[in-house]
């Protein structure tokens, strides 16, 4: 190879080192910032700041919803397996959003231990099967693959 | 090692004449694969357990996804080979492949909303992976600003191949966003390494309509960087006898 080309070659790999290690760092440095995002076991730990906005998310814990009979009220429980916590909602809950799926909340923990949710969103796994498939599946399927949320 | 053959390449005129031949075949060829994926997909494959109708925006959704990485990886090796070789035709690649890449980006963000409201409860949320796409949108459309910024189109191509190497950071980052950071967006469904977690019936129409893409973005990328020859090559002799007798060739 021709002495320049090689030379611009190595300044082109340098380019593209340099830069991914810049952005690397940042986001290394911006690691605490990325997200305020904590799991149902910190707030027992009491590692999450009372009144500030949070997320939080785990798997809806079967059979803990409770509706308000007059109003979008709702209560439900989010686990990550170690432990639960009591969320508060008063909008419409997304589609996906069930019992044993996993959900995502943000919202502000309030002095009771609850949290006081404005947003909840559902999140959906990566799986895409047809319904007789999921249908030989009950009971495993329970929140399967957010064992890490 | 001889380098001629590389060299060979880098000139605009054996590139016009040489694609020629392919683009009907190109063009049919994925046509036809998008039309049978399209209809498989969403006529013929099953409903999701869970999402019902609307997980078949994964038809579109994933593949422009797909495209919109492995196209800017073509733009910014166009962009290198350009400023290592100084091989003018792959600057011209390079800058057609930036609106492509742009709109298979915005297609991937616009069905991911149109998705994300009834699935999530959100048409956008800020989370690694939906940031990093929209970071890449705005690069793409940042190469196509700087390389129409110059009076000099040399000045122009080398500021955007520049930007297009520094954005290659980016790639990585997009695809391992879902497993380094907290994200509502689900992660990998296709694995090269695993089975991939979706049910066959619903897998070969998504395959279908990934082939399909990628030929069709073949297809375009030439029919775009031919475009672009001839506005820069018109005043050379070949491109002169070309455009004077009107051979069906000249036409595209």
């Amino acid at each position: 190879m021709h002495p320049a080309r090689k030379q611009r070659l190595i300044l082109v790999v340098l380019l593209v080192a340099l830069s991914s290690v810049a952005v690397g760092f940042i986001t290394y440095a911006m690691r605490s910032n990325m997200d305020y995002f904590y799991a149902p076991s910190a707030f027992v730990a009491g590692e999450v700041p009372f009144e500030k906005r949070i997320r939080a998310g785990g798997c809806v814990v079967p059979g803990s919803i409770v509706r308000d009979g007059d109003s979008l009220d709702v209560r439900f429980a989010l686990t990550d397996g170690e432990a639960e916590l009591e969320v508060v909602f008063n909008k419409i809950l997304p589609d996906l959003f069930a019992e044993g799926e996993a959900a995502v909340v943000t919202g502000q923990l309030q002095q009771d231990g609850y949290v006081r949710a404005d947003q909840v969103l559902a999140k959906h796994d990566e799986s895409y099967t047809p319904p007789e498939v999921a249908e030989t599946m009950v009971g495993k399927a329970d929140c399967h693959g957010d064992a890490k949320i | 090692m001889s380098w001629q053959w590389f060299h060979r390449l880098g000139s605009p005129r054996w590139f016009y004449q040489k694609t020629s031949g392919w683009l009907p075949w190109l063009g049919a060829a994925s046509l036809l694969l998008l039309a049978v994926g399209m209809a498989w997909g969403l006529g013929f494959a099953p409903q999701d357990s869970k999402q019902g109708n609307s997980y078949r925006i994964i038809y579109i959704h994933v593949p422009a996804a797909f495209l919109a990485l492995a196209g800017y990886y073509i733009m910014a090796i166009c962009g290198a080979v350009g400023l290592i070789w100084k091989m003018k035709l792959s600057f011209v690649v390079m800058r057609a492949a930036a609106p492509i890449g742009a709109a298979l980006t915005f297609i991937a963000l616009f069905t991911g909303a149109v998705w994300g409201k009834p699935t999530w409860g959100a048409y956008w949320v800020w989370d690694a992976r939906i940031t990093s796409m929209l970071i890449l949108f705005f690069l793409y459309l940042g190469v196509m600003a700087l390389s129409g910024a110059f009076a000099r189109e040399q000045s122009g191509d080398k500021a955007s191949a520049l930007l297009a190497l520094v954005g290659t950071v980016n790639i990585p980052i997009i695809y391992k966003s879902v497993d380094w950071w907290f994200t509502l967006h689900q992660p990998a469904t296709l694995k090269l390494t695993q089975a991939s977690t979706i049910d066959p019936s619903m897998f070969y129409p998504l395959i279908t309509m990934i082939a399909g893409f990628y030929l069709f973005y073949a297809w375009v990328l030439i029919l775009h960087t031919r475009s672009l020859v001839l506005q820069r090559e018109w005043r050379t002799q070949w491109v002169r006898e070309l455009l004077e007798k009107p051979a069906p060739a000249a036409r595209a």
